[in-house]
């Protein structure tokens, strides 16, 4: 029991670290901190910092508490992108007088739901695999997502829906314009609905690990063939962790899709895959609050750093590698751990007596 | 064998009353033996690891394995489990075939083990090990534990309740909150028993349960064994090198010689048989011991 406290604890933290971020954002907006204003792009970089974090906690789900490297969770963020922007935009032209916030929320539920598929889809394949392979075999399943998006036409003539398979030839206006992607969306995410994404993620994430299930999860991971020989199904406690970070990584991508006028097929590449493994790995491979800070502190550096002009991808890869080689080494962790206040354990204790 | 002649010849042996000539004792007699292999076998290509091994254990039986390394004993142990397929023969758990089963499903019929080299969850508090034996002893959905309904919490309890009364009986209760992997090695062992048990089986198998123990702690195990099958009334199989322990305990006793069964029977017929002492010590001792 003394553990479920210690959760307790830490969970709340972590809530507490992420609303009062949220707070201070909120204050810096409307200028209330003597002098601060938040700059212009800086504002522009609030809902997807919210969506590289949600990326980021769910990809942990899979690489931290699965323990399987997945390369293709950009796959799953582009189909809740496509499908969230579709069925917003959808219920936009049909539904004229519905609420924006419950066109957001059904697109924010239809982007996890079709993602979700997407992962069931390609986990049954996948999760037969390990190790390197699951990790290359996860990365060709994101560009096949990708290419296939590459090829879809959705338009909206009215009421009805049309679809083309390289055929951009349809009635109506197009919604989904292949290549091009999702094209003048109306911008109805805003920083609040990617506050409470954020918050809806963690909570599904914590609430998991600490149950049943998430334990079955860990263990699956920690050893195979003991969890085996316990009785627990492996295969479908990988299964579970790998759909439900692909419902929440399509959750975030209905978000992104629906804070851009205009959203490109090409923006789901392997490289937003490999960022949001970066943010992951960064944070540390099974923290979640590392998760968080990893994911906004590198999505706003890009802007922060707008000074040095033609050099700032340059300075941003060095301060990556400065980060990787200071947080490994040992100097600083020690360092680390004589800043941070001693916790009691039961074992050492035991061990002066 | 053909599919058909394999059903034909489960179907015969699926109820079997004990065979006269089978060692179980007397109080398990005309209870169902809780698993009968018969003529299990595997072959790595070409290799016959394990050949022709027949075993019969009764209900509260405690069985021993023992033979020389490498003579396929941990290899016998993942055939029932179904780690490993069997190439040939049929093993039935509590009379029902286990053919075609996977370790889940296997375990889920009542065969729990442990492992020879300690497969604990390293990371995970001791409790957390004996919960994961528990998953399918007290089970509540995965909607349930993430929006946290009222089963959640229900079930935690139960859980932990169940968790701290399996670990008193090795008065570990006390380390529930360490890591498995700081534990010292002896209670490891004894972790692995817990989380076994965990899993309500009706046949515990144990792999070297006293390697690495002191002769004080291996005495405790002994007492502890026999403490498990007269508390939960289950059977016991355990493969161990420590004779103090196998002769001390063991009801009956199976000994493997190059993945064949070379003797069966009580601790003293064992120690008085001079295929098994050849075996062990080799051909000349055997022959100074029959003549001593």
């Amino acid at each position: 029991m003394r553990k479920n406290k210690r959760n307790f604890l830490n969970n709340a933290v972590t809530y507490g670290m992420v609303i009062v971020a949220f707070l201070l954002c909120e204050l810096a907006i409307s200028g209330l901190i003597g002098g601060f204003k938040m700059s212009r792009s800086l504002k522009g970089q609030l809902v997807p910092i919210c969506v590289y974090v949600v990326m980021a906690v769910s990809l942990n789900l899979t690489v931290g508490f699965s323990g399987e490297l997945s390369l293709g969770h950009a796959g799953f963020m582009s189909v809740g992108a496509f499908s969230g922007v579709l069925i917003s935009q959808w219920l936009g032209s049909a539904f004229p007088d519905i609420p924006s916030l419950a066109r957001v929320i059904a697109a924010l539920v239809s982007g996890g739901i079709f993602a979700g598929i997407a992962g069931i889809l390609i986990g049954i394949p996948v999760l037969r695999l390990r190790g390197d392979y699951l990790a290359i075999v996860t990365l060709a399943f994101g560009e096949i997502i990708r290419n296939l998006i590459n090829c879809m036409y959705f338009s909206l003539d009215g009421k009805s829906l049309h679809f083309g398979f390289n055929n951009p030839n349809l009635a109506g206006k197009l919604v989904i314009n292949g290549p091009m992607g999702a094209t003048g969306v109306n911008r109805l995410a805003s920083f609040e609905v990617g506050f409470v994404l954020v918050l809806f993620t963690l909570f599904v994430v914590m609430n998991l690990v600490n149950s049943r299930s998430g334990r079955a999860i860990m263990a699956a991971r920690d050893n195979r063939i003991a969890a085996e020989a316990m009785g627990i199904n492996v295969t479908k406690y990988k299964m579970i962790a790998f759909v439900t970070s692909a419902v929440l990584a399509g959750m975030a991508g209905a978000l992104y899709g629906l804070n851009f006028a205009n959203t490109a097929a090409a923006k789901f590449k392997f490289d937003t895959s490999i960022l949001v493994l970066v943010f992951v790995v960064l944070g540390g491979i099974g923290s979640i609050r590392g998760s968080i800070i990893a994911a906004a502190l590198l999505t706003i550096l890009p802007e922060v750093l707008r000074e040095f002009g033609d050099y700032r991808m340059l300075v941003y890869a060095i301060v990556l590698i400065a980060v990787m080689i200071a947080t490994n080494s040992p100097l600083l962790g020690n360092l680390f751990n004589r800043i941070r206040p001693h916790r009691m354990k039961p074992g050492k204790e035991a061990g002066k007596a | 064998m053909t599919q058909q002649q394999k059903k034909k010849f489960n179907a015969d042996t699926r109820m079997v009353p004990v065979p006269s000539q089978a060692i179980v004792p007397e109080r398990d007699i005309n209870e169902q033996p809780v698993l009968v292999a018969s003529h299990l076998g595997i072959e790595f290509g070409g290799l016959k690891a394990v050949d022709d091994f027949n075993m019969i254990i009764g209900k509260t039986e405690i069985a021993g394995l023992i033979g020389p390394n490498g003579a396929g004993k941990t290899t016998v142990f993942n055939l029932l489990t179904k780690v490993y397929q069997p190439t040939s023969g049929s093993v039935l758990v509590n009379g029902k075939d286990t053919a075609g089963m996977n370790t889940v499903q296997a375990n889920k019929l009542g065969l729990a083990r442990t492992f020879q080299n300690i497969r604990l969850f390293s990371n995970m508090t001791v409790e957390e090990n004996v919960r994961i034996g528990l998953h399918n002893q007290v089970s509540y959905g995965l909607m349930t534990g993430i929006f946290r309904l009222p089963g959640y919490w229900k079930g935690e309890k139960k859980q932990h309740e169940m968790a701290l009364d399996l670990l008193s009986l090795f008065d570990m209760q006390k380390m529930a909150d360490v890591k498995a992997g700081s534990l010292p090695y002896g209670a490891q062992r004894r972790l692995e028993i817990v989380r076994a048990l965990a899993t309500h089986p009706s046949l515990l198998l144990l792999d070297e349960p006293a390697a690495g123990m002191n002769p004080h702690e291996t005495e405790e195990l002994m007492e502890n064994i026999i403490k498990i099958r007269d508390q939960f009334q289950i059977a016991v199989l355990l493969i161990e090198h420590d004779m103090n322990l196998v002769m001390g305990i063991c009801e009956g006793i199976c000994v493997l010689n190059y993945g064949r069964v070379i003797a069966k029977g009580t601790a003293e017929e064992i120690q008085r048989n001079p295929v098994v002492i050849e075996a062990y010590l080799g051909k000349q001792s055997a022959e100074e011991e029959a003549q001593g």
